[in-house]
């Protein structure tokens, strides 16, 4: 049962940050598309993500749940050592949310847009350079289980060069996943080409936010690269997400949305493959080389049983349900 | 201020944010539901209208909701760190239900708020009722979640280990009937009142009068019935109490002394040095009956509790003479209301009334806040009742003080924006949503 509940806090992750991703890109190439453009590209935004968002941000949730309830102790020493960041990213995570809904429920439209606007834009890039830092602290192995001092304790654990490059690359992720979900409820050519230009400068940025994390992590002696190249699934992965890039950039203006969505989503989980496989179980690395494991710090067996098979019955609810709302809303044109 | 102080108020006071939006979530569908069925039926717009001002307005609140138990799943482990560790495993079970509970019903938000005149009719009616059923299924286990700190149950401690878990037999702990009943009629109540008495104010100032009767009688009828109901609940968890949290009891009710026919104490000063209650009015024997069913039976009091193991008895005797208070006059609103449907009907049309529901806007929310400080402050010094301090559960990182601070200012800007959103919304009802009103802009969908 262990594995089933494994796969799950995976999948809910990685859906996060494919869908929840493109969300807070929406925000994000809000930011960075001129007067001109903006409020086509709100339009669009608002399309393609208002009916989903309160699905997505879910993952988020069901990966904490799944946290607290079988792998206790990693949440716990996750919330204590990096308290700091994660509550940046709920405020990030508050404002962003209540700031989407607002501006597009106010009943009347007049300068509040313009503060929801800002608010919405700014959280949707500190909430994900966040969410980057946490991830990357995890396993950075700068968390000090020892340690006696504020500093050492609670800052230094997320704050260096590392975490932040993560943080950037995952900002960028989140732009390129945003502009590849668009092009395909864009309904003409103009529209199309804007947004195909948006998601190439996106790819470009990934790009060279990929380059700055193998640096930082080159400098903070973390080997990220063994990690990816240093076993054949890393290879093979990393391999894959190229190839799929190519076939990307091969497809784009060939009409095919739907593709260049799976192609852009299976990058982003090659990405995470690539990432999490070679130290798998540990999810979390300490300064002093201890680290915890999903195997060896999973609640007791029952507690497993239970919280396995209530995943499992929920997802036998939901999926059905869950496909079936993207698929009307995507069959059936929205006006 | 203290860390340890400022971790529990930050706790208390995300909760004490989140419940109201959680309480909309719960009952806020019902109501659509109900003139969304009346619209259906009858054909008449205005039920159409009301139904999509309503989703308008509970749209804001659900996302409010939904932005702060996001923030309380985390919190819960950033200020409790080393409680999560240990009753994560046990009383996990119900979040991990709530998390599907969740998922349906903001799957069926989805399909509700995006489908009018999209599906057919009786499907998007019944996505509606769906997300408030999911809404009252997530209440529920929550509350089980917290009725399993009082109650704990499911695993056995032996030496500071937690052995034998079992997280179903923790998830129906002793506590988990009358807790949830009880959150499930005050959530109701609350809303009801509230939704009842904005309306109400509507009515006087002569605006949409029709659009406006009617969406005060849904409320209104949910609300008295629901407050009627709410005292009989309330001796069911008194019993609860009683036999599982003695000390709880006692502050609630002041009762410094172990006494037969143990009398009831309404409202007065506790003084916890001379261990008095001054000023109030007691009625011998009755809390004796309230706890046990038994007029003789024996209360236990503070005396019999160690010292450090008893709860701060002011606030929680304060809280709790609030709270039975508040329910008291909202019965009295309930059955003059019932009187006024079904002998004085002339009644209805009275501008009394509806002051009178206009002053009760606040109150089952005051109730429901003051219910919470009871039963969260009336645990304290223990976080699981009688296994695990409060204050062996926090943080161990300092300047939790700033991160009070910040939050605060948070919630209570997000609490000004919304109650500002929520009153333009009501000023666009005669252009938006009524379409019996002369400015109304016949726009087939509102987007
Ligand atoms: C509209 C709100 C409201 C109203 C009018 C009442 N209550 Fe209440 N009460 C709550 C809202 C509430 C609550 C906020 O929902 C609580 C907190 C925890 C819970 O389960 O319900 C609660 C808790 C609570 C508890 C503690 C349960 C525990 O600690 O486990 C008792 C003994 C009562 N109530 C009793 C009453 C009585 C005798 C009432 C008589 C009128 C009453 N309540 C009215
Ligand atoms: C939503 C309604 C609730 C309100 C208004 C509320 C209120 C409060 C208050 C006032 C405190 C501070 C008590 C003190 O330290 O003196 C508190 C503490 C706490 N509550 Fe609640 N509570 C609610 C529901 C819940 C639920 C459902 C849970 C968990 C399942 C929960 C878990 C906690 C925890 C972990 C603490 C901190 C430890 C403690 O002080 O005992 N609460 N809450
Ligand atoms: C008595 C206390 C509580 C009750 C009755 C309650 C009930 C609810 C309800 C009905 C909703 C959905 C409605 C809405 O989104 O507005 C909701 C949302 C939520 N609650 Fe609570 N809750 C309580 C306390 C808690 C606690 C202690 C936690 C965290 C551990 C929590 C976590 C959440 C989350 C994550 C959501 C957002 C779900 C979504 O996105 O739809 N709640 N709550």
């Amino acid at each position: 049962m262990i594995y089933v509940v494994i796969t799950f806090l995976w999948a809910s992750i990685c859906l996060y940050l494919i869908l929840g991703g493109a969300d807070f890109g929406a925000g994000i190439i809000e930011l960075f598309s001129g007067k001109k453009n903006e409020n086509n590209v709100k339009q669009q935004m608002y399309k393609a993500i208002g009916p989903i968002w309160e699905a997505n941000h879910m993952w988020l949730i069901i990966a904490i749940v799944i946290l607290f309830v079988g792998f206790p102790v990693i949440y716990a020493s996750v919330s204590t050592y990096l308290h700091i960041p994660l509550a940046i990213m709920l405020l990030g995570i508050i404002a962003r949310g209540t700031a989407f809904t607002f501006r597009h429920y106010d009943a009347v439209k007049d300068d509040w847009q313009n503060i929801y606007n800002k608010i919405f834009r700014l959280s949707s890039v500190i909430t994900p350079f966040f969410l980057g830092i946490i991830a990357a602290s995890t396993v950075s192995g700068k968390i000090d289980n020892k340690a006696t001092d504020f500093l050492s304790a609670y800052i230094f654990s997320w704050f260096n060069f590392f975490s932040a490059s993560v943080g950037i690359f995952t900002v960028a992720i989140c732009a390129y996943l945003a502009a590849i979900f668009v092009i395909g409820e864009t309904t003409n050519a103009l529209q199309r080409n804007y947004f195909t230009i948006k998601a190439k400068e996106a790819i470009l940025l990934v790009i060279i936010a990929g380059a700055l994390v193998f640096t930082s992590a080159y400098f903070s002696g973390i080997p990220l690269f063994n990690w990816i190249f240093g076993d054949r699934i890393g290879i093979v992965a990393i391999l894959l997400a190229s190839l799929s890039l190519v076939t990307l950039f091969l497809n784009f203006n060939k009409g095919r949305p739907n593709l260049l969505r799976m192609l852009a989503g299976f990058q982003v989980v090659m990405i995470l493959v690539a990432a999490t496989y070679s130290h798998y179980p540990d999810i979390i690395l300490f300064k002093n080389g201890d680290s915890l494991s999903l195997i060896n710090h999973a609640a007791t067996e029952k507690t497993m049983q239970s919280l396995g098979w209530a995943l499992l019955l929920g997802s036998v609810f939901i999926l059905p349900f869950l496909v079936y709302l993207i698929y009307s809303f995507k069959s059936r044109k929205m006006d | 201020m203290d860390d340890f102080l400022a971790a529990r108020s930050q706790m208390a006071m995300s909760l004490g944010f989140h419940i109201i939006f959680a309480c909309v979530g719960m009952v806020m569908p019902f109501f659509m539901a109900i003139s969304h069925y009346k619209y259906l039926k009858t054909g008449d717009e205005v039920y159409r209208g009301l139904t999509k001002a309503w989703s308008k307005g509970v749209a804001i609140l659900f996302a409010t909701g939904a932005v702060s138990g996001t923030m309380l799943s985390f919190e819960l482990g950033l200020l409790w760190p080393k409680f999560m560790e240990h009753a994560g495993p046990i009383f996990g079970m119900p979040f991990s239900l709530e998390g599907t509970a969740f998922f349906i019903e903001a799957i069926a938000l989805g399909y509700f708020l995006y489908g009018w005149d999209k599906f057919n009719k009786w499907f998007h009616w019944i996505t509606g009722v769906i997300v408030g059923i999911s809404g009252l299924a997530s209440g529920i286990l929550v509350v089980a979640a917290n009725s399993w700190m009082n109650s704990p149950s499911g695993f056995e401690f032996v030496d500071g280990k937690y052995l034998n878990i079992d997280p179903i037999k923790a998830m129906f702990n002793p506590g988990w009937f009358s807790q949830s009943l009880h959150m499930v009629i005050a959530a109701f109540a609350a809303t009801g009142f509230a939704v009842a008495g904005a309306h109400a104010v509507m009515i006087m100032r002569k605006k949409n009068i029709e659009f406006h009767t009617k969406a005060f009688k849904i409320a209104a009828l949910c609300a008295c019935i629901a407050a009627l109901l709410q005292p009989i609940s309330g001796d069911i968890s008194a019993k609860f109490v009683a036999k599982y949290q003695p000390a709880k009891l006692a502050a609630m009710e002041a009762h410094f002394h172990t006494e037969e026919k143990a009398s009831l104490i309404i409202g007065g000063i506790p003084n916890e040095k001379t261990q008095e209650v001054n000023y109030a009015i007691k009625l011998p024997g009755m809390l004796s009956f309230l706890a046990h069913g038994d007029l003789n039976r024996p209360v236990t009091g503070l005396n019999d509790i160690p010292e450090n193991e008893r709860p701060p008895v002011a606030i929680t005797h304060y809280a709790f003479q609030i709270m039975v208070g508040l329910g008291m006059i909202l019965v009295l609103i309930s059955l003059i209301y019932f009187t006024a449907l079904i002998k004085k009907k002339s009644w209805l049309e009275k501008k009394w009334l509806f002051k009178l529901f206009a002053f009760a806007i606040p109150l089952g929310y005051i109730a429901l806040e003051a219910g919470w400080v009871v039963t969260e402050v009336g645990r304290q010094p223990w976080i699981i009742y009688g296994v695990m301090r409060t204050k062996d559960a926090v943080t161990p990182m300092p300047g939790i003080a700033y991160s009070f601070y910040i939050f605060t200012t948070v919630f209570v800007s997000l609490a000004a924006i919304v109650i500002f959103l929520l009153s333009r919304q009501m000023k666009m009802v005669g252009r938006l949503y009524d379409p019996t009103d002369a400015d109304y802009i016949n726009k087939k969908i509102i987007p």
